[in-house]
């Protein structure tokens, strides 16, 4: 019955990686254009630098 | 959301100080970007134009972000974006989406929710599995310790909403909803101190999770149809280029115009004050204000207002009134008075939840009453009794109005038509008659060549290319027909534009030109000179391509239809007799308002569509409405719903899908009923354990959600009839 020491932290810190990776999306502004999150994937990349640009 | 009031400089004066570091964010609508394609296109193409920074397009909003030099106006960029093949217009402060924060805090909830179900279910599965003595012990305190935070935080928006209610003695959804949690949890909690077997933390959070999946999806569909509607709005005069004392004309919102500032406005501009006409003579479209279709000359000295487009030549306007003193301003107080009766509508989740609350805590009481008087026990009636909360609490119920709404709202969007809100749904569900406004929403609202068939092949793509490089309503209305009708356009030398009279270029040598007519004629035109070869092209404002087949659909769904029009009798008289419907015509705003609250006072439920700023106080007072997407910003705020594009149909399309939404929301309301008469008698005789709680939650809520998902097929199946 040890191994529940480990495996229930372990199965709370992976959802508390979850549920912080979710809230930092959110605040980043991750969901704020989906359809165009959606459509960029096919945009053929010319210059390299040309999506690391400021978002207003 | 802050609208590039920055310090703009007129693009002949170079006098600007700024020095070059000095660096702007501004912000368009581009509501043309349909593609991949495009997104690349206009970031590119605004990426490379010297002194702009960065170009960042939010596709969802149709929005473009620049952050450029200020050196370079915003007027300088709308150029651009036009000759990359794009309308653009400076995005205005957006007043609907301004709450998007709630969506953001229900998500994180739910976020929050999802995290403790599922491991707190990890735990309970073992208790289930029958894990006792010591080790069920441990879980429950693990299970409390990830349960009481998750309610708190998760619970807030019930909670608070509940205790809203409660504080004005009324209830709703969210008073059970916190009492079966609050004591469900309390209960557990018991459980746990004193080494019980029955903990419901489970199921407090699972229910949490299930409804709060509701809301989100509520909000979402909400926020979706706002950022939609923000994309069309801003097409109004939101401001003004004023004319300074030296000279030079810098651009003013609409707020900061004030009395005796000179405005300059251009043709197809429409006008952010009323004002005086100083110098000048033109005609302006006043059919936002009145409904009235044709054009109307003004001259020098006449007053015009605010909301009227100048069809003409550029002319300068004494501000006279600005903002708050506008003629609109009495529309808006028509507005808002009319708006106040929408308010009362009840939505039937909470129609619903007005017979279910007091329902399911007498039932409660009762059980907790006839288990301790047969001697149970006061501990063990109040398990009983919560455990009967618990199972009846609304998880399907409260997913039963907004999964099946979310579903048909977005068959309606991808049609073509946003709806605000679910109540919306619910009131067009109910529509028995439709009045339509004339000008503008059974009509175009914009001028559109008579007949393209003067021009041979070469003619309407020298047309064409003329066309598409003016903002003139005339070029725009015969660029829109032209490029209908399959035209490319040709390719010219030195195009340039003369304001007031109109487009000159050379093509192979010759020159053409789009020109206005030499003498004044009847209505609207414009002369096309290849050669010195002149071809008129007459204008009028067209039906829209499928008002017949509309009619004809809200006939078959048992639905009247008229038109209340602010036009003449003439041009009503005319398109009312062509339709074969019955017409009232001159309306005043206050007069439709009066037309729709004797039709409500008569038991009707009526629908109104329109789009003028004298059709505001109508939409707002109508029982539902929908304005179409060229409509004034005052309108599309007012109204329910807003259809984008040229046909009419969405608006039949809408009256199907409403019906049918909620056909499927009552569907569902049984569905959780029956559930309730096979679950509350189990509980009440104390077989319902944990486990059994669960189960019947999510089973009663996946099927919901599956019943609701027959809607997306269903619209679909509307439209193809349609």
């Amino acid at each position: 019955m040890t191994i529940l020491g480990f495996l229930i932290p372990l199965a709370l810190i992976m959802g508390l990686v979850g549920l912080v990776g979710f809230f930092w999306a959110m605040k980043s502004g991750q969901f704020e254009d989906l359809d165009g999150a959606a459509n960029r994937i096919l945009i053929e990349e010319e210059e390299e630098d040309s999506d690391d640009d400021a978002r207003g | 959301m802050n609208a590039p009031v920055t310090d703009l400089v007129a693009p002949s004066s170079d006098t600007a100080t700024s020095p070059e570091s000095d660096f702007v964010d501004s912000r368009f609508t581009v509501p043309g970007m349909r593609c991949a394609g495009c997104i690349a296109k206009v970031e590119r193409g605004l990426g490379a134009i010297a002194g702009v920074e960065a170009a960042r397009v939010n596709f969802s909003a149709k929005r473009v972000a620049v952050h450029h030099a200020s050196a370079i106006t915003d007027d300088d960029l709308i150029d651009a974006l036009r000759k990359l093949g794009f309308e653009a217009e400076r995005a205005a402060e957006n007043p609907l989406a301004r709450d998007d924060g709630e969506q953001r805090r229900l998500a994180r909830a739910l976020a929050v929710a999802g995290f403790g179900m599922m491991n707190i279910m990890l735990l309970s599965v073992s208790v289930w599995s029958g894990a006792d003595a010591i080790t069920r012990d441990m879980f429950h305190w693990i299970s409390a310790l990830i349960a009481v935070p998750v309610i708190a935080y998760a619970g807030r928006p019930f909670f608070a909403s509940a205790a809203m209610a409660l504080r004005y003695r009324r209830t709703n959804m969210d008073v059970p909803i916190s009492i079966g949690v609050l004591l469900a949890t309390g209960m557990s909690l018991y459980e746990t101190l004193t080494g019980g077997p029955h903990a419901y933390f489970d199921g407090a959070v699972m229910l949490l999770f299930f409804l709060l999946a509701g809301r989100v999806l509520d909000a979402m569909m909400r926020s979706r149809a706002r950022s939609g509607i923000a994309a069309l709005l801003g097409r109004m005069g939101k401001g003004a280029q004023v004319l300074n004392p030296d000279g030079s004309t810098r651009y003013i919102a609409a707020e900061g115009l004030a009395p005796n500032m000179v405005m300059l406005v251009a043709a197809g501009e429409s006008l952010a004050a009323d004002g005086v006409i100083v110098e000048g003579r033109t005609r302006v479209d006043s059919s936002m204000l009145t409904g009235e279709s044709e054009p109307r000359p003004v001259l020098e000295g006449e007053t015009i207002h605010a909301g009227m487009i100048n069809l003409g030549d550029p002319v300068r306007v004494k501000v006279t009134a600005a903002a708050q003193d506008t003629a609109i301003a009495d529309i808006a107080r028509l507005m808002d008075e009319a708006g106040q009766s929408r308010s009362r509508y009840v939505r039937i989740a909470d129609r619903a939840s007005r017979l279910y609350a007091p329902a399911v805590h007498s039932l409660a009481a009762l059980s907790f009453l006839g288990w301790w008087l047969a001697g149970a026990g006061v501990y063990k009636a109040l398990l009983i009794a919560v455990s009967v909360l618990i199972i009846t609490c609304p998880c399907a119920l409260g997913l039963a109005v907004p999964a099946a709404q979310v579903v048909a709202s977005g068959a309606l969007m991808r049609r073509g038509l946003l709806i605000k809100d679910g109540s919306a749904l619910e009131r067009l569900a109910e529509v028995d008659q439709v009045l339509f406004d004339k000008t503008g929403t059974l009509t175009l609202g914009e001028p559109r060549p008579v007949d393209l068939n003067v021009l041979d092949p070469q003619g309407r793509s020298v047309a064409l290319a003329l066309a598409q490089a003016s903002r003139h309503p005339l070029s725009r209305g015969l660029a829109k027909a032209l490029r209908a009708a399959g035209t490319e356009p040709a390719a010219l030398d030195s195009v340039s534009e003369e304001a007031g009279q109109g487009m000159q270029a050379r093509y192979q040598g010759r020159e053409v030109a789009l020109l206005r007519p030499e003498f004044e004629v009847g209505g609207l035109a414009v002369d096309l000179l290849i050669d010195g070869t002149r071809t008129r092209l007459a204008f009028s404002d067209p039906l829209r391509p499928d008002v017949r087949a509309t009619l004809a659909e809200l006939s078959g769904q048992g639905v009247t239809a008229a038109i209340v029009s602010g036009d003449r009798e003439a041009s009503v008289g005319a398109v009312a007799k062509d339709l074969g419907l019955f017409a009232t015509h001159s309306m005043k705003p206050a007069g439709k308002l009066a037309l729709l609250e004797r039709l409500k006072g008569a038991g009707h439920f009526p629908l109104m569509v329109g789009d003028g700023l004298n059709d505001g106080p109508a939409l707002a007072g109508a029982h539902v409405s929908i304005a179409p997407g060229g409509a004034s910003d005052v309108s599309q705020q007012a109204a329910d719903a807003v259809f984008v594009g040229e046909r009419l149909m969405p608006v039949a399309l809408a009256l199907r899908v409403a019906r049918r939404t909620m056909a499927i929301v009552r569907q569902n309301f049984a569905m959780a009923a029956i559930y309730n008469v096979f679950a509350v008698p189990l509980a009440i005789l104390g077989h319902v354990t944990p486990l059994v709680a669960a189960i019947a939650m999510s089973g009663s809520s996946l099927v919901v959600v599956g019943n609701s998902l027959r809607l997306a097929r269903a619209a679909g199946r509307a439209s193809e009839q349609a």
